[in-house]
């Protein structure tokens, strides 16, 4: 079992809980490639997929990892729910609780709402990304598509792209390769890069280049368009000329890298089409790697912790 | 206009060299060959050569002035002057160098209008650097793509004319130049102090019943752009400063020796609020020329070093933008050809700085702030060099004018010292 009660952020989650559900991970990975792509083991659990904001194959790989161990998933989305009718976030969770469930896993645009949510319902609560604060759940899945592609995290060279200051995917990944011992460096444009590297234990740099001829792998994160409109960056030409994973760039590197992004990609913006679709990408195992991420994470929160995998 | 002649052998004899880079002054000569320098030295034998002489007796051969602060109007207006006149009008006042500011029309807020204005430049007898638009369309609200306009061409940034009044736009401004290492050059005036005003608040514009501008429109916007790039350490270059809190203020940042840097204008030098007595509207400009106490303050500010450079805000108008009411005149003054004299007479010959020191504000302090070669007496360096008779007296006419515009307020005014000769790209000029 783990020590940690819910899945929050990954600043101060503990290195040995974060490794075991790296390492459980793999063995669910195992599972999705057998027949069946079962593992009943949250039989009768019951899990409430809360998501404030839009979202697409965060949502469908919760709702997946959730059926493939076997629990009662039900889907809750603002758009279609109270809260459109003014409903606060308190009472439409307690709600939800009076109904009995054992975890929820939480999508908001505000930061903080994830760990909200824990004064309120008693189960375990996931967060799915709450505003730019963290998004633990990708930077674990980003963590064994890195073990699993290098075999180790410890000493390896990640380079992230791109708008590190307003990511919570940025953050979350930041915190777990310190934790796990590989070496950060980011890059972006000045107006989006954060001012408190240093306590970050990372290096910033402007220079795609040399980064990419750094790093064993790197990370291209999604540009927000309307980031031009308030002033950070100038345009998607400029962008993509000194950001972006240009195919010129990738084809000119002397070694091969491993190429990442948590999507959704702006082809020809922060990635070119060539480059997201060539070998050394590893984009698409990020997404099966989520599933099996989010079921080890699942499993180990709200599991009795007495089956053996 | 004046013509160049070929620099294929010139040799300029004994003449007063000062070296503003490396701090040297000796009576010498200087040989050029097809444009370079090739030799300098205490004396160097013209015998048996065919070279062109130039006596340089009683003249100081110096580095070719920069002046990192022109309007030149092209592209939109070239009936007030266009890259090639403005060039001329740069040679008159002795400059090879200069950065010309981006509120054109179009404004020059694209790489495409960067490369415009670089190859229109590229056969003029002087050296053109445009400073690309920080804002798109000069408004304030979106970078430009200046990553690109850098690779392009553009030499610094700056909405020149328009204040830049959105502090958190300023600041990402300044956040974004520091990938580029160039400073970001603001028309610092906060637009709701300026009060719409047409010269200095003061006593006179109170008599005049013109609506005053306050030196405090300038101070405000200054400290706000000095305490944002003091906490981003991104490089910042005040304009045309003309209020004494400026000059207090740059006294309080620069102790830190952080990337600030200031210029001043020689008419914020020479003339003061009370000349406007007759309503001049060459005298109308932005910012305006204030009190006598700004004016010593000025005069102080770059004596002591605190202000790095002179920049003439060279500012062509037509005589229909000039021939009208007060109100009604534009902001702008052309400044190239007669700043050396007005310069030479106000700070060195009336206020005891050193002829050294004035130098380096026209060459090498402009240079460096632009991230231009400023060592320019070297041997095999493409010649830069103007020559002038630092004593000689004359009254400032509208026939030394080169530029397509003659709003000056100098005319009529007695200057003293005068450029003789200039070599730049390959030529040399006499004037």
């Amino acid at each position: 079992m783990l020590k940690s009660k819910h899945l929050i952020g990954l600043e101060h989650f503990p290195v040995s809980d974060l490794n075991k559900i790296i390492d459980t991970s793999f063995k669910f990975k195992d599972i999705l490639q057998t027949e069946s792509r079962k593992a009943i083991l949250l039989k009768g659990k019951t899990i409430v997929n809360m998501f404030f904001e839009n979202s697409t194959r965060t949502k469908i790989s919760f709702s997946l990892a959730e059926k493939r161990l076997g629990a009662d998933s039900i889907n809750f989305s603002a758009s279609t729910s109270s809260v459109k009718k003014g409903e606060t976030l308190k009472d439409t969770v307690q709600n939800i609780e009076s109904m009995k469930i054992d975890g929820a896993v939480i999508r908001h645009s505000h930061p903080g709402s994830a760990l909200k949510l824990t004064e309120y319902i008693d189960g375990a609560v996931i967060n799915a990304g709450d505003g730019s604060h963290e998004h633990p759940t990708q930077a674990i899945l980003d963590m064994v598509t890195l073990k699993e592609k290098f075999g180790k995290i410890k000493g390896l060279k990640v380079g992230i792209v791109g708008d590190i200051l307003n990511s919570r995917v940025a953050r979350s990944n930041i915190f777990a390769l310190k934790k796990l011992g590989a070496k950060v460096v980011v890059c972006g444009p000045s107006t989006l890069l954060p001012s408190d590297a240093k306590k970050l234990g990372i290096n910033i740099t402007y220079n795609l280049n040399e980064v990419l001829n750094w790093c064993d792998a790197v990370i291209a994160l999604r540009i927000q368009l309307e980031r031009m409109h308030l002033g950070r960056i100038p345009s998607k030409r400029e962008y993509h000329s000194e950001f972006g994973l240009t195919f010129e760039r990738i084809s000119k590197l002397k070694k091969d890298i491993v190429i990442m992004h948590p999507g959704p990609m702006n082809r020809g913006v922060e990635i070119d089409s060539r480059v997201a679709d060539s070998d050394n990408a590893v984009i698409l195992d990020q997404v099966l790697n989520g599933v099996a991420s989010r079921m080890s994470i699942l499993y180990l929160l709200l599991g009795e912790g007495n089956i053996k995998l | 206009m004046i013509s160049g002649k070929s620099t294929k052998k010139v040799l300029l004899k004994s003449g007063r060299i000062i070296d503003p880079f490396s701090k040297k002054t000796f009576n010498g000569d200087i040989l050029i060959e097809n444009g370079k320098i090739s030799k300098i030295g205490e004396s160097i034998s013209s015998k048996g050569k065919d070279y062109k002489i130039v006596d340089c007796k009683g003249l100081v051969v110096t580095h070719g002035f920069c002046d990192m602060h022109v309007h030149f109007r092209e592209p939109g207006r070239e009936d007030k002057e266009t890259l090639e006149s403005g060039s001329f009008a740069a040679l008159g006042g002795g400059f090879t160098q200069v950065c010309t500011m981006a509120n054109t029309n179009p404004i020059i807020d694209s790489p495409e209008h960067i490369h415009y204005i670089v190859s229109k430049s590229s056969k003029l007898p002087i050296d053109i650097f445009p400073i690309g638009s920080v804002s798109k369309g000069q408004k304030g609200e979106d970078l430009t793509e200046m990553l690109l306009m850098q690779k392009n061409g553009a030499i610094a940034f700056s909405d020149d004319g328009i204040p830049i009044q959105n502090a958190q736009f300023m600041k990402l401004a300044l956040t974004y130049a520091k990938m580029l290492d160039v400073p970001i050059m603001n028309h610092a005036e906060d637009i709701y102090l300026r009060n719409n005003g047409v010269m200095n608040a003061s006593s006179t514009s109170n008599n005049l019943g013109l609506k005053g501008n306050s030196s405090l429109g300038e101070a405000v916007m200054v400290y706000r752009d000095l305490l944002l790039a003091d906490s981003l350490s991104s490089k910042l270059h005040l304009l045309h400063i003309s209020a004494k809190e400026t000059v207090e203020l740059l006294k309080k940042f620069k102790k830190k020796n952080k990337p600030i840097s200031a210029e001043v204008s020689p008419h914020h030098l020479y003339f003061i609020d009370e000349d406007i007595n007759e309503f001049n509207t060459n005298l109308k400009v932005a910012p305006p020329v204030r009190s006598r106490g700004d004016r010593k303050a000025l005069i102080e500010g770059i004596k002591s070093g605190l202000i790095d450079c002179i920049a003439t805000d060279h500012a062509p108008h037509t005589i229909e933008d000039k021939e009208t009411t007060f109100n009604d005149a534009e902001f702008g003054m052309i400044g190239l050809e007669s700043c050396f004299g007005v310069v030479n007479k106000v700070l060195v010959k009336e206020n005891g700085m050193s002829l050294k020191s004035l130098i380096e504000k026209l060459t090498v302090n402009p240079r460096k702030i632009m991230n231009l070669e400023a060592d320019l007496f070297s041997v095999g360096c493409k010649a830069q060099i103007t020559i002038f008779d630092p004593n000689e007296k004359w009254v400032f006419e509208n026939k030394h004018i080169l530029s397509k515009s003659s709003n000056s307020p100098f005319i009529g005014e007695d200057l003293v010292g005068r450029v003789k000769y200039v070599i730049s790209k390959n030529q040399f000029f006499t004037l």
